[in-house]
């Protein structure tokens, strides 16, 4: 049976998130259709068409997804659905806001951020912020399911599938879009990045955020933060990683000044190497990362960074 | 207008859950419990909703066995003026608390649903955005800031690249996120009164709604354990295993 792959775009990029997901889609069914849905948005139908193992990509081009607003989008994906067995989205704010509103619709469970796939109706997905992990069966008609981005390797290019337009559907005209704030960033993608350097409440303010910077730009890392660094103010809420924030897996995480809670922990454990800068040896931090340095992060951050750089020339 | 407010009672946020050795689930029964804190955040707003005046009337809605009492208790300290209680000792997935929701929607007819984004037990994300499409209403999810305007609420979201806000005719749904407000301290004359508030109980039953559903937890497991880790004496040593040991940099 056919799977369809909801697209995650700014309407003119299609997002890496996409990519994981046709690759979690390719896992379940023998054929994968990708549905793109936005205003001015034929760049990404072709880029989603180049991915490898789509065969046919759903361009619904239409001002009424110009936010992507749940509801409408939803109504889409449920004008298809019964086409298919599987609908998968990435489990970013943006597919968790829309699926459940999918599955609802259809009256069938929802498979929340898998990480693993068994089977055609067996999965595996995190719960009690990864501390257990559970393998759940969905039997129902049309699974319905969001994945974790980072559990997930992207598909390559080389692919040539079809584009075929598809009307917009009726906009249930439920929600309005007011205004957006993004945050701007040279860096790497939070999620996507080969490098996250974090901090937390110990980095004390915003101002003690450039410390951070000045590392990352060493590593040409992304920066996140714990929710005490977020709720504190100094950075912004699309920093916060863990349970309830972004989930991230680098290739080396540096949490400085970050406890450890089971909450942030969740976000960050899947990270090939941790390291843990904290003055305080007894944090859990300390305790689980691959190398700890326990001392001052006001000290240790700048001989870091002029170590790295000492390492480069 | 009138306040809904769906809570759950889990697992308290500060244990470490683990599952049973023989991988059948997750045993429970002896852990401490709380009213999931974002459930916390959304009583909390709708409490300042009624305290400013906007709301007439908030009440909290639980479905779970006799124990979540505590919790509905909780939330009529908080603030709220009475409470719901549907009664199973069944953990029920997503798409059947929200069948039942929007039954209980469709006895109370409220306003505004405030409910949390996400159990920290099951980490669905799922049950406010289903419900709202079940009743046909729009959602505000992830919310770090909510307006009432002329007969709509103005929700600003968190989201993936920063923050978005829309508006939504009322009746809505709003899922909480983390900063929309800090859930006051509950003082003892509050917890007195609240054990004099109403609190209604019925069995799950008495909705009449389907409890079936396609999607079952077969079993579980310890997440993959990480290697032990090591203690570096400085940034010398730091780097030097990180270039040459782990080869990340
Ligand atoms: C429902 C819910 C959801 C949550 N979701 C998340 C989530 O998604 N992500 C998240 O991160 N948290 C989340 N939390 C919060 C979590 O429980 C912790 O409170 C939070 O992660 C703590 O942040 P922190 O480690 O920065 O602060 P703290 O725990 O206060 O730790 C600060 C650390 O900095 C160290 N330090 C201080 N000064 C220095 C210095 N000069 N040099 C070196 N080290 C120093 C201290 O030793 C300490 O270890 C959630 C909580 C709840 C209840
Ligand atoms: N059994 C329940 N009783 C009342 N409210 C619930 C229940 N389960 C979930 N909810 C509500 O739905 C939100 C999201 O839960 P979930 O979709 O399971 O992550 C929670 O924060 C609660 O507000």
């Amino acid at each position: 049976m056919t799977v369809l792959v909801v697209a995650e775009h700014d309407h003119r990029h299609l997002a890496d998130v996409t990519r994981r997901t046709v690759s979690a889609a390719l896992a379940l069914g023998d054929a994968v259709d990708v549905l793109v849905a936005g205003q001015d948005c034929q760049a990404v139908g072709e880029a989603a068409a180049a991915l490898e193992g789509v065969s046919r990509v759903l361009l619904c081009d239409d001002p009424t997804y110009a936010h992507q607003l749940a509801e409408p989008l939803a109504e889409l994906v449920i004008s298809l659905a019964s086409d298919y067995s599987a609908v998968l989205a990435a489990a970013t704010t943006q597919g968790k806001d829309f699926m459940p509103r999918v599955a609802a619709r259809l009256d069938v469970a929802q498979v929340s951020d898998i990480t693993g796939i068994e089977g055609p109706t067996t999965f595996e997905r995190p719960i009690y912020a990864g501390n257990v992990m559970a393998r759940v069966i969905c039997e129902d008609p049309i699974r319905v399911i969001t994945v974790r981005p980072t559990a997930f390797d992207p598909v390559g290019e080389g692919g040539s599938a079809s584009i075929e337009t598809v009307p917009a559907a009726q906009d249930p005209g439920l929600s309005r879009f007011v205004e957006e704030s993004l945050t701007e960033s040279e860096r790497p993608e939070l999620g996507a990045a080969r490098v996250v350097v974090s901090g937390g409440r110990g980095v004390g303010s915003a101002e003690g955020f450039q410390l951070l910077e000045s590392l990352a730009d060493e590593l040409n890392a992304a920066i996140g933060a714990s929710r005490a660094a977020v709720d504190a103010g100094f950075v912004p809420n699309d920093y916060q990683v863990g349970q309830t924030g972004k989930v991230v897996a680098p290739e080396l995480y540096i949490a400085v000044g970050i406890s450890g809670a089971i909450q942030h922990w969740a976000g960050m454990k899947d990270s090939k190497v941790v390291v843990a800068i904290n003055r305080d040896e007894e944090a859990p931090m300390v305790q689980m990362a691959d190398y700890a340095l326990v001392g001052d992060l006001f000290e240790v951050l700048p001989a870091l960074r002029d170590g790295l750089r000492a390492l480069k020339s | 207008m009138k306040v809904l407010v769906p809570v759950k009672r889990v697992v308290d946020y500060t244990v470490r859950v683990r599952p049973r050795s023989d991988g059948s689930g997750v045993d429970i029964a002896n852990l401490k419990m709380s009213m999931n804190p974002f459930d916390e955040i959304a009583m909390e707003e709708a409490v300042r909703l009624r305290e400013a005046g906007v709301a007439t009337e908030v009440v909290a809605v639980s479905i779970g066995p006799a124990a979540a009492q505590d919790t509905l208790r909780t939330a009529l300290a908080f603030g709220a003026d009475r409470a719901l209680l549907l009664e199973t000792e069944e953990s029920l997935a997503p798409v059947v608390i929200s069948r039942a929701l929007a039954a209980v929607v469709g006895e109370e007819s409220p306003d505004l649903v405030l409910m949390g984004k996400q159990a920290i037990d099951d980490d669905c994300n799922q049950t406010a955005q289903m419900l709202a499409a079940r009743v046909g209403w729009g959602q505000g999810t992830f919310a770090c800031r909510l307006e009432m305007g002329d007969g709509e609420v103005i929700v600003t979201r968190e989201v993936d690249g920063g923050t978005r806000t829309v508006a939504l005719g009322l009746p809505a749904v709003v899922s909480t996120d983390l900063r929309l407000n800090e859930p006051r301290y509950l003082k003892l004359p509050n917890i007195m009164k609240a054990k004099k508030k109403p609190l209604d109980r019925r069995p799950l039953d008495s909705l009449g709604v389907d409890t079936r559903s396609g999607i079952r937890m077969v079993s579980v497991a310890e997440p993959p354990a990480r290697k032990p880790g090591v203690r570096v004496a400085d940034v010398g040593e730091l780097l030097d295993k990180l270039k040459n040991e782990a080869q990340v940099i």
